[in-house]
């Protein structure tokens, strides 16, 4: 009997994806740049971030007859990002087929409380986490993957290296604690004892762990690769560039061989005089326009 | 003499190929240039995204010495993505390949995630105890050329397969406890290396 939907092919398929760049795209012209730079997956969307957040408004799960038109465009995976807690848009993306649900701060939470119950889902579910406490307990509801939230569409690389930095830290600690002082520490992380002794034993997450929220350059991914990221979701940084397809195809080099400095220059190189995304200082956003603060 | 295997770096599930390679008595270690391939006396070929990482093989000339290599004996392992990347033909697809085994491969025949299974595979080279093989958006093999063995099937089609020096596999023996597979290829890389044929360039 072939078993469907179980936790080893949900959390397998993210682990294919390692090493990997995962594209916001919002056209499927746009995912076939993607496929063609050497896109692991495509995450389909209606507007891509920075769009999003200088449109301001509600954003929704997309039209489901684009991620339709993504997912024929291409043969790699297609991703679909559905609202924090949303899990009607949830079983519709499932529905539909998508490869991967995005339970996404990017978009408006539908609910302040609560994130989707994932467990029961065959289609596996990435989440966005700040630190550990939040990676726990997205795995306790059913996540098959973890991303750092960095600030999506802000061009600003320093919140999701706090985040990465912030997750892997924290399990390093916890793999020094002794074993009696775990109950309290999985009270402080305010996350299933049982997970928090599965880290402290192994020193990793039981699911794979990417960067996401502010990726602009080669550098950016070589970078957050270095800091523990085992694959880089890419939002605005390759559409709002001024040249997507070389920037898209450098910063799958520069993920590659986020180690050879050789590789990061060659990769800077490809790209001529053309600039990144613009950048945001975050320091200016008021506390409502951050997206990484909803949904922990 | 222990003999190494190197497992393709560039993207996929390289790490648990590794710990596999390891528990089942192997040296293993990561092939992401040249100079580390001629290092190594057998190459598994992860599981991962085929158009990516035929892309980036390309991209880095890896392609050329990996085929020089394998033609010269060096035996080679090939999961999933890996199985499609060493694939001469994909079906319906006008997607390059390496063409070391004479296979034509159809992608996400299976299809798309939400079929992604855990499937108890009957593989008799294996003994007789069922293999839980674990199928991630996988292919399967739509013809095998007059020189390739079948070795295990699943609702029919062709999803494990053995041509000399090459091996292929639809599913992902990693992501289990059981490293069969990975010691048949061993036993497949000490071969050669006995023979002398993949022995690396002193």
């Amino acid at each position: 009997m072939a078993e469907k939907g179980t936790l080893t092919v949900k959390r397998g398929l993210a682990q294919m994806l390692k090493g990997g760049v995962i594209m916001d795209v919002v056209t499927p012209e746009q995912a076939v740049v993607a496929q063609e730079a050497g896109a692991v997956a495509v995450m389909a969307l209606e507007r891509i971030p920075s769009d999003i957040r200088a449109m301001g408004g509600v954003a929704r799960m997309s039209s489901l007859e684009l991620v339709q038109g993504i997912m024929d465009a291409v043969t790699i995976p297609v991703m679909a990002k559905c609202r924090i807690g949303h899990f009607a848009e949830a079983q519709a993306l499932q529905e539909l087929g998508v490869d991967f649900i995005d339970e996404s701060e990017v978009l408006t939470p539908a609910d302040d409380k609560y994130h989707c119950e994932k467990a029961p889902f065959t289609t596996p579910f990435v989440c966005g986490s700040r630190d550990l406490g939040e990676a726990l307990r997205r795995i306790a509801e059913g996540a098959a993957m973890i991303r750092s939230k960095g600030e999506a569409g802000s061009g600003n690389i320093v919140e999701a290296v706090r985040h990465i930095r912030a997750i892997t830290d924290a399990i390093r600690e916890l793999t020094l604690v002794p074993k009696e002082q775990l109950v309290a520490r999985a009270r402080d992380l305010g996350a299933p004892l049982e997970l928090v002794q599965e880290v402290a034993a192994t020193g990793k997450l039981p699911v794979v762990l990417f960067c996401a929220g502010g990726v602009s350059t080669p550098a950016d991914a070589a970078l957050m690769m270095q800091l523990g990221a085992e694959g880089i979701f890419v939002g605005s940084g390759i559409f709002k560039s001024k040249d997507a397809k070389a920037f898209a195809k450098a910063i799958v080099d520069a993920t590659t061989h986020y180690a050879d400095p050789k590789t990061i220059v060659a990769a800077s190189k490809s790209l001529g005089l053309n600039e990144a995304m613009p950048g945001i200082d975050l320091r200016k956003l008021a506390d409502s326009e951050m997206l990484s603060s909803r949904g922990v | 003499m222990g003999v190494t295997v190197g497992v393709l770096g560039l993207q996929g599930d390289v790490v648990e190929h590794l710990a596999a390679l390891r528990a089942a008595g192997a040296d293993a270690v990561e092939v992401k240039t040249r100079a580390d391939l001629a290092r190594v006396d057998g190459l598994v070929i992860p599981g991962g995204e085929s158009t990516t990482v035929m892309k980036l093989l390309a991209r880095f000339e890896m392609a050329q010495p990996i085929v020089e290599r394998v033609r010269a004996g060096m035996p080679l392992w090939g999961t999933c993505m890996g199985m499609i990347v060493a694939a001469k033909d994909v079906a319906g697809l006008d997607q390059p390949t390496l063409g070391l085994i004479d296979i034509t491969v159809r992608r996400n025949a299976f299809g798309r995630q939400n079929d992604s299974a855990e499937v108890p595979l009957a593989i008799p080279a294996l003994g007789s105890t069922p293999f839980p093989a674990v199928f991630i958006r996988a292919p399967w093999i739509e013809r095998t050329g007059p020189r390739v063995e079948l070795l295990a099937e699943r609702d029919g089609h062709g999803v494990m397969v053995r041509e000399g020096n090459v091996l292929g596999t639809s599913f992902h023996p990693e992501l289990t406890g059981d490293h069969r597979v990975h010691g048949y290829f061993l036993e497949m890389v000490r071969e050669a290396t006995k023979v002398g044929k993949a022995s690396p360039a002193a």
